[in-house]
């Protein structure tokens, strides 16, 4: 299941805790930090969680993730994900964000002075969009 | 059957009653703006569908906009 937090992620918090987990081999952690661009000043996202935890059933076996909902402001950190394995396997994440990044139901808002704008321009349609039409 | 609207469609869950799929998406297009119909795909009881054939009572149907997490 992924682990869903109000706000910036407790970064080392997490890390810790995906650390202590009984595995060896290797453990590469992702930290997707809001960065200052675009005269924002942070970024907020919501979460359709029933069908978010459905899509990480496929990975959860070798993948942690913990993402944020609600408000998250520049130098806070908004996404985590880490892959664990027995050797190194560098591709896997890769794998693993761009599936995120296309079919996670998640959507991001540029807050600018804490208004949130949707970002339309980084968003990808799901499959099957329009359908409607 | 329960209408969601996800994300920043940014509207209340509806609560409706039809009989078809063509009622269903009369129904969507009154609540949404027209520039959201091409972007959004359609779950049926958090599975996305390709049509709206085999909706029935009961049913809930999720409108998702395009998506960008991370």
């Amino acid at each position: 299941m992924v682990e869903i937090y109000n706000g910036g992620l407790p970064v080392e918090e997490i890390f810790s805790k995906w650390y202590k987990l009984k595995w060896g081999g290797m453990l590469l952690n992702f930290v997707g930090i809001v960065r200052d661009d675009g005269g924002i000043n942070g970024l907020s996202f919501d979460i359709y969680e029933p069908m978010l935890n459905e899509w990480f059933k496929k990975w959860e076996d070798r993948v942690l993730m913990a993402h944020s909902k609600g408000n998250v402001y520049v130098g806070e950190t908004s996404f985590m994900c880490a892959v664990y394995s027995k050797h190194r396997e560098f591709k896997l994440i890769e794998e693993f964000v761009e599936d995120f990044k296309a079919n996670a139901p998640i959507w991001k808002y540029d807050l600018i002075d804490d208004k949130r704008i949707f970002a339309d321009d980084r968003a990808k349609k799901l499959p099957n969009a329009g359908i409607l039409v | 059957m329960l209408i969601k609207f996800l994300g920043p469609i940014s509207r209340d869950d509806l609560e409706v009653e039809v009989n078809s799929s063509e009622e269903l998406k009369e129904v969507i297009k009154q609540n949404i703006s027209d520039e959201w119909l091409e972007k959004i795909a359609v779950a049926v009881n958090d599975k996305i569908v390709s049509n709206l054939d085999d909706i029935k009572d009961g049913d809930v149907i999720s409108l998702l906009p395009p998506v960008c997490g991370g």
